[in-house]
């Protein structure tokens, strides 16, 4: 059978990332450290102090470390998607990117394929994570380990494709603290990734309202419930017209003059 | 098949960078591009590969500007960088792999083409060695393999000699040369070595985005009748240089 171009290229381009995600393993291991810290550590503090009750889509009362554990699997594509779109724009002065940009398919499709591979393997590290919660009996139903994994993967192409959107444009976001700054740490904090949204009201109501319309809310949401075999039609609605305009916003504007304007070369 | 650049002009902000280019590359022929560092070399290479938008002036492929067929000129062209863009962790057959399925190849075709191209180059028994376990050289080659493993009818090299010792650099200039003869390549050369430049090419001297000298390095010479080229590219690029240190 002989395979249309834009499928040897999208097969080709996650190759070639699969290939470098086996070469660097170490740094695989070391981004799992961050969420089970706070897994592991964060959340034994804080278990005592925050109490959270029955809310959907738990049946029953559940461990604070049950509660963030969709959370921090999120937390896990925040930042491969914000490192992997900065990369794709900045990494070696647009050394492996001008490879891709001489192929003759449109640019939006292959920057597209880059997001996508990208995403798929954000997921490997999703599920070693979740793997590693078993042994600290934070234990979602077994079901719900395939179920999660199309939300997931939403999940993981809206914030890849919000990553490229953003560091296309913002000059001050070059570098990977000015991210965590202003992007992820903002997002991940004001979400329902680490409380209730219901206790964030409780505390300010404005602070509440920029919660609920976070997009990384709704995609916490869409994960837990997905995790749990549930549909939270909401959420989901939310998540992919997120990642369906910030999809199309990031593959238009995508402009490889940008990093030659912005070194003042 | 050849390019023809007519009144190109770009800009970075307020800064000139290429001021009304225009030539033609001679078919089948290795074409130099002398210039300075900061001559715009770079950014006539981003123009041609389109990775930069036209802002002024065109550019022709066959007669046909390539805003009416942009996958055409990228079908058509080769290109290896100024700086290398193999991945250093993957081997030499990936890295080629990686370039083909980026041009439609089914990983069979590429195995067949590099085996190849790769014998031409005496690297044939690498195919499996990680790219980081070659010399700065034969990096090279591997990047000259690969910007011709879609075939195509144009290879554009931005100073792919830099950094590498004398012998290196002639037995690649010396490949480029057999490249154009055996398959009627056409080759844009852009280096600042003037040794890499023989008497009968066809020579572009790029000066502060402009082309200051279109003719073979032999009519250059003669029409500022210096003996070598080295003179006249000093001649052309000296005024400028003092101007810009006073």
């Amino acid at each position: 059978m002989q395979l249309s171009p834009y499928t040897i290229a999208f097969t080709g381009i996650l190759k070639r990332e699969f290939l470098r995600f086996i070469h660097q393993r170490t740094r695989f291991l070391s981004a799992l450290v961050r969420p089970l810290l706070w897994l592991v550590v964060f959340a034994a503090g804080f278990r005592a102090a925050l109490g959270v009750s029955i809310i959907p889509p738990y049946q029953t009362y559940i461990t604070y470390e049950t509660y963030i554990l969709p959370g921090l699997c999120c937390m896990i594509l925040l930042f491969n998607g914000m490192q992997g779109a900065l990369s794709m724009v900045y990494d070696r002065e647009m050394g492996s990117m001008k490879v891709l940009l001489m192929s003759p398919l449109p640019r939006s499709w292959l920057l597209f394929c880059k997001l996508i591979a990208i995403a798929l393997l954000s997921l490997a590290q999703v599920y070693a994570f979740i793997a590693l919660g078993f042994l600290v009996d934070v234990e979602p139903p077994l079901i719900g380990l395939l179920t999660v994994l199309p939300a997931l993967l939403l999940t993981a192409v809206m914030l890849g494709a919000i990553g490229l959107f953003l560091s296309a444009r913002i000059r001050q976001l070059e570098n990977f603290a000015g991210v965590m700054n202003f992007v992820i740490f903002p997002m991940f904090f004001l979400s329902s990734a680490l409380y209730p949204l219901w206790k964030m009201r409780e505390s300010s109501e404005w602070l509440y309202w920029v919660c609920s319309v976070n997009p990384f809310t709704h995609a916490v949401e869409l994960v837990r419930f997905a995790l749990y075999a549930e549909l939270n039609l909401e959420a989901l609605l939310i998540t992919a017209g997120t990642t369906l305009v910030f999809t199309v916003l990031a593959l238009l504007g995508f402009n490889p003059e940008q990093a030659a304007h912005s070194k003042g070369r | 098949m050849s390019i023809e650049v007519r009144d190109l002009s770009f800009r970075y902000g307020p800064r000139q960078a290429l001021e009304s280019v225009s030539f033609n590359l001679v078919a089948g022929q290795l074409n130099a591009l002398l210039g300075p560092n900061g001559a715009g070399k770079s950014t006539l290479y981003a123009l041609l590969t389109q990775l930069y938008a036209v802002q002024s002036g065109e550019i022709l492929i066959a007669g046909e500007p390539i805003s009416r067929q942009p996958r055409a000129l990228k079908r058509a062209l080769g290109v290896v960088f100024q700086q290398s863009t193999l991945d250093l962790d993957l081997s030499v057959l990936q890295n080629l792999e990686y370039h083909g399925a980026l041009h439609g190849l089914s990983a069979r075709d590429v195995r067949h083409r590099a085996q190849e191209l790769l014998e031409r180059m005496g690297l044939d028994d690498r195919l499996s060695d990680s790219i980081r376990s070659l010399n700065g050289g034969h990096r090279r080659r591997v990047e000259i393999a690969r910007a011709l493993l879609h075939q195509p009818s144009i290879l554009l090299l931005d100073e792919a000699t830099v950094g590498l010792d004398t012998a290196a650099r002639q037995s690649i200039n010396q490949h480029v040369r057999d490249l154009c003869r055996s398959r009627d390549l056409t080759v844009l050369w852009a280096t600042h070595l003037i040794e890499e430049i023989a008497p009968h090419d066809p020579v572009l001297i790029l000066h502060q985005g402009r082309i200051h000298a279109d003719a073979s390095a032999e009519e250059i010479c003669t029409a500022h009748g210096v003996p070598t080229l080295a003179d006249a590219f000093a001649q052309i690029t000296a005024p400028q240089e003092v101007k810009a240190c006073s």
